[in-house]
């Protein structure tokens, strides 16, 4: 069964006169590095609330049809259950960490998860050491840059070894080289571990490249779902295209290059070379 | 016109600014760049008094920020901040920017009309009744602007405007930063963002440690590699893609630093070509 399966899930927050989420259907498994975009107030975050519970157990409204994680039911599994499967990173990791210490913080999940206190160090000197933060695991969180607060975030989500990561916009705050490091490190989570990531983000020159599958909605809808290229060409207008992507459009239509979705600059840096050398 | 000259400042002993020199000229955008903890929200606090240098100076229009209030500094220039919570406090959407426009000494009538033509521009009179704090992110960093450019400051300073804001809210921001521009305002822009700097700046210095390590003309900076790796920035798209092409043979004429202008230097250089290629066979 896949990891994530949401069957014609719609919810309307109470209150509220229309649906955050109208009607989705979705279903992710393992291994997969799903971009999650569409405009403020799409439903992406109500859509990761389904995903840790938060709805419908916190947020009172709505709710209907199927949403499964991990196998369980949502709506009658507990959220600390719950937790133990998706790890959840907020845009701001800031109100995520409140402990004195990297390392601290990084255990605080694991002996909340009731392990004995040998598996909790044993998998605290794991975490530090995959992630790359043991020089500073004595530092507090709030003296940290916003891109090692953000890696803090996800190592301590990751400690309790879940199969699904999901990030709300990871890399608002960062400087371009900070936010290419994150990426990198969910990148590898995928890769290396299987995990399913789900990653909301706006900044698609970044991102786009990292992603396996780009799900776009709109008025809580799915509008497009499928391989990043394609759903890009389907959702450009909407969401935006990164900047070689508009070039390689503006050079197509008078018929200078190719057909093709490029997302990088070596990409079309070829693309065109390869065009013109002749 | 805004003149920094040589300014040091420390926080609690620890030196931030050291040395900074810089102009804010009206009429044009200039983009600060850096990463976190370089030392761009210090520069800026200065521009409105909220720090004051303690070697150098800083001349707002040509007064020295020691000998101002911040009040008085604040009608020359808006600033807004990175966190738009941290400068929301009114009860209402619509008193939030009433309440900024009384502080600036504007009568009730003139402030009802500018705030309603203000909350139309930025979208946000549907909201005019909701407490700030019910908006979204994106809505409320569009409030803090929207209160600001109501008053109508000679140059606006902008934190991280597109930190979290969709593709429609990041075109409406560059939307309103040409158009203040074309005002005549001046518009500093702090920003990570290479790809809006690209967009909207006429001008971009470089901030590393606490100093201002390259300044000058957008098509210059944005392309220079050292200088970018040097402030932990990456080159936008567009002028990489310009750099590949030089290494594979292809040399554009410009510096192009957006899809449209890359677009129309290939077809110069097609056009290029195709007359050396007629003369070519003319000859023979």
């Amino acid at each position: 069964m896949a990891l994530v399966e949401l069957k014609r899930v719609s919810f309307r927050y109470a209150g509220s006169d229309r649906h955050a989420l109208d009607n989705v259907t979705l279903s992710a498994e393992q291994g997969e590095f799903v971009l999650l975009v569409g405009p403020s107030g799409c439903g992406k975050s109500t859509l990761l609330r389904v995903l840790n519970g938060l709805i419908p157990h916190f947020y009172e409204g709505d709710f209907e049809g199927e949403a499964r994680v991990a196998g369980l039911d949502v709506r009658s599994t507990p959220t600390h259950v719950l937790a133990r499967h998706v790890g959840m990173v907020f845009q701001d990791p800031e109100n995520q960490l409140f402990l004195s210490s990297v390392e601290r913080e990084i255990a605080f999940g694991l002996e909340n998860m009731g392990l004995p206190r040998a598996e909790v160090k044993r998998r605290v000197r794991e975490v530090l050491k995959e992630f790359n933060l043991e020089s500073i695991k004595d530092r507090a969180p709030y003296e940290l840059s916003g891109g090692q607060q953000q890696k803090v975030a996800i190592a301590s989500v990751m400690a309790l070894e879940p199969e699904i990561l999901a990030i709300d916009e990871p890399t608002a705050n960062l400087d371009p080289l900070s936010a290419l490091e994150i990426l990198s490190l969910v990148k590898r989570l995928v890769d290396e571990k299987g995990v399913l990531a789900i990653v909301v983000e706006h900044r698609l020159e970044l991102t786009l490249m990292f992603a396996t599958r780009m799900v776009v909605m709109h008025n809580g809808r799915i509008l497009a779902d499928g391989a990043p290229r394609e759903a890009l060409l389907r959702s450009g207008s909407l969401v935006g295209y990164p900047p070689v992507t508009l070039a390689h459009l503006l050079l197509k239509r008078k018929g200078l290059i190719d057909n093709g979705v490029p997302l990088t600059s070596e990409e079309l840096a070829s693309m065109v070379i390869r065009k013109w050398a002749k | 016109m805004i003149i920094v000259e040589d300014v040091y400042f420390s926080y609690e002993g620890l030196p931030v600014l050291k040395g900074v020199t810089l102009t804010v000229r009206t009429g044009e955008v200039l983009a600060i760049m850096g990463e976190n903890g370089a030392g761009k929200t210090t520069l800026i606090k200065h521009f409105i008094g909220l720090l004051k240098p303690e070697r150098g100076r800083v001349l707002v229009f040509g007064v020295d920020t020691r000998e101002a209030s911040v009040a008085q500094l604040a009608r020359h220039v808006g600033v807004v901040f990175q966190n738009p919570d941290h400068q929301l406090f009114a009860e209402s959407v619509e008193e939030e920017v009433l309440f900024t426009l009384k502080n600036m000494g504007y009568l009730p009538d003139e402030a009802r009309a500018v705030c309603e033509r203000v909350l139309r521009l930025f979208e946000l009179d549907r909201y005019r009744d909701k407490s700030p704090y019910s908006l979204s992110v994106g809505e409320r960093k569009r409030l803090a602007i929207a209160a600001v450019v109501s008053y109508d400051p000679d140059v606006l300073v902008l934190d991280e405007p597109t930190a979290g804001q969709d593709f429609f809210n990041k075109s409406k921001i560059s939307k309103l930063i040409f158009r203040l521009k074309r005002q005549g305002k001046g518009v500093v822009v702090v920003t990570h963002d290479v790809e809006f700097a690209a967009q909207v700046a006429d001008r971009v210095a470089l901030m590393v440690d606490g100093r201002i390590v390259r300044e000058g003309p957008a098509e210059d900076v944005l392309t220079d590699p050292a200088a970018l790796r040097q402030a932990r920035l990456i080159m936008p798209q567009i002028p990489t893609v310009a750099a590949l092409l030089e290494a594979g043979g292809l040399k554009l004429p410009r510096k192009p630093l957006l899809p449209g202008a890359l677009y129309l230097e290939l077809l110069d250089l097609l056009n290029h070509r195709w007359r050396n290629h007629e003369q070519g066979s003319r000859h023979l």
